[in-house]
């Protein structure tokens, strides 16, 4: 798959190529809420929060301060996403008792509706028209703008992120989640702080969305109110669910194939494609509630094994 | 001075009192069996214990600490540990990896990120499964275990950190007169560095293993004391009695 994707770029044409960089953004995106939902069982329905808000400070940066360097300006995406969901995810999530998943789910969703009003309103951040004509991102006094270059750097960067996810979750860091995931209550009884647990995954989390957004802002050359919206945060909810969430690769399958089929969809079936696509996702969710990747990962796999048996117990063992 | 001490533990949930001023005192290295009829308050003060239900009023102290505001978290650091009624094993995780969470329950965050205790908790966990009888299934998921040894996989989890105090809640419910035997055969051994409150039904298994008796009557403590103390108990044997 890594190498489909690595030549993709020398065989499509260029408007293809810039829809493939969002593609892979989008799915570094989702990777982000997998971790979230799929890993930590945190509800964020407002993960496009620090997608957006970063988006905006990285937008603001390069607007107000002439910064586009890229060795600032992802970093900085990344940091503003940390802080967001530091901030949200503290107030949420670190009570002295567990906080339900309405509670958190209605948090996030208040928190990525009040984000998007504010920039609607708000005439520094140029209101309903957001801030257009960001200039390209600078690598020393090359600019990267649309195209193979900016798509091998989103890939790149998707692959590394997917990597430290992978160490992340098969540590013992991650079998720590998955008893969080399974029984919150009983993880707290063995002495976890269940709430840190959270609260850190969360601004994991917040910290790869704010990455996207900033390679997304950069990428489409503005950003506007509706990356900070609750329809986009839905939308993340979607890929993720349709790919299958608890497994990094199904978030970016889930994002790949629902980006592709609404554009492959949209060019053919101009009127109705929001209501196949709709059906579709419909019957997935319906039959395959694990998502796609529930056909080729078992059960088992999905939640992974974190002890490794030594041969001679591996043998003895019926 | 006593290793538990629970006293004047009222809860009260709307209109249902579920315990009236019950109080609960464990030594050291001691066996205490919570008897009493259905509904008499055993699980209600179980859970006050252990910091899964917050009393109405009522202190609790353990290792001479106050912890009645302690959270269940912070019960666990101080060295008590919870087998609950329902068997909370975690289903879709090997035998292996949920003893292993048990133990990394007090490893660092680096530690957890970076693996590195995996490697030292290896052999705990194997001497935990034979300990248990499971090591054969240690890398079967625990949702292929029988009722008996899910308990069985759910009270060693509970032992994993090494606790001073452990709370068990009906350890022997669905299990055959054989799984029964060897559940007590199991747990003999902690006695040696771990006290033991154990809820149960099976007055047999009771008197088996514990030191001493509590009697809970609708809220009350009717009755505290030795074993043989309780079985001759007047006001005790009316109960069962009026129940039989």
């Amino acid at each position: 798959m890594l190498l489909i994707a690595l030549l993709l770029p020398l065989v499509l044409q260029d408007y293809l190529t810039v829809f493939a960089t969002r593609v892979i953004i989008l799915a570094l995106f989702a990777l982000s809420f997998d971790l979230v939902w799929g890993y930590a069982g945190i509800m964020s329905f407002g993960q496009a929060l620090f997608f957006g808000a970063a988006g905006y400070g990285v937008a603001l940066m390069a607007r107000d301060l002439d910064i586009t360097s890229i060795f600032l300006i992802l970093p900085a995406g990344t940091l503003i996403g940390l802080i967001a969901a530091l901030l949200l995810g503290g107030f949420l999530l670190l009570g002295r008792y567990p906080s339900s998943v309405i509670f958190v789910s209605l948090g996030t969703l208040t928190g990525s509706y009040a984000a998007d009003r504010l920039a609607r309103g708000w005439y520094y951040l140029g209101g309903q028209n957001g801030i257009p004509s960001i200039p390209s991102l600078s690598l020393g006094s090359t600019d990267i703008s649309e195209g193979p270059v900016y798509y091998y750097l989103a890939l790149g960067i998707l692959a590394v992120v997917y990597l430290l996810c992978r160490f992340l979750v098969r540590s013992q860091f991650g079998l720590a989640l998955a008893g969080l995931r399974e029984n919150e209550q009983r993880i707290a009884f063995f002495g976890y702080k269940a709430q840190h647990l959270k609260a850190i995954v969360f601004a994991i989390g917040g910290a790869i969305a704010g990455l996207a957004g900033s390679l997304y802002a950069f990428h489409e050359g503005f950003v506007w109110p509706n990356i900070l919206g609750v329809v986009f945060s839905t939308q993340v909810v979607l890929y993720v669910l349709f790919g299958g969430s608890g497994t990094l690769i199904g978030a970016i399958i889930g994002t790949v194939i629902i980006e592709g089929v609404s554009f492959w969809l949209s060019d053919n079936y101009r009127d109705v494609w929001p209501i196949i696509l709709g059906v579709l996702l419909l019957l997935v969710i319906m039959f395959r509630p694990l998502g796609l990747i529930s056909f080729v990962l078992g059960e088992r796999e999905r939640v992974g094994r974190f002890g490794k048996a030594p041969k001679e117990t591996r043998n003895a063992a019926p | 001075m006593p290793l538990l001490e629970a006293s004047g533990i009222s809860k009260v949930f709307g209109k249902l009192t579920a315990l009236d001023g019950a109080a609960l005192t464990v030594g050291e290295n001691e066996f205490h069996g919570l008897i009493g009829p259905n509904g008499s308050g055993k699980s209600t003060l179980m859970k006050c214990v252990a910091g899964a239900e917050v009393p109405t009023s009522g202190k609790v102290s353990f290792i001479n600490a106050d912890i009645t505001a302690f959270t269940p978290t912070e019960r666990a650091r101080a060295g008590m540990s919870l087998k609950f009624q329902i068997t909370s094993v975690l289903p879709t995780l090997t035998l292996y990896d949920n003893i292993l969470l048990a133990l990394q329950a007090h490893s660092s965050l680096v530690e957890l990120v970076f693996s590195r205790t995996r490697r030292r908790l290896h052999d705990q966990v194997m001497s935990m499964l034979q300990q248990f009888r499971l090591a054969g299934r240690a890398f079967d998921a625990a949702a292929t275990l029988s009722h008996g040894q899910q308990q069985w996989l759910e009270i060693a989890m509970a032992l994993a950190g090494k606790p001073r105090l452990l709370l068990l809640d009906e350890p022997t419910g669905g299990m055959s007169l054989e799984e029964r035997r060897v559940t007590g055969e199991l747990l003999q051994p902690i006695k040696q560095h771990c006290s033991l409150v154990i809820v149960e039904h099976d007055l047999d298994f009771i008197r088996d293993i514990c030191d001493r008796l509590t009697v809970l009557d609708q809220g009350k403590v009717l009755a505290s004391g030795t074993v043989a103390e309780i079985q001759s108990n007047k006001s005790v044997q009316e109960i069962y009695l009026r129940r039989a």
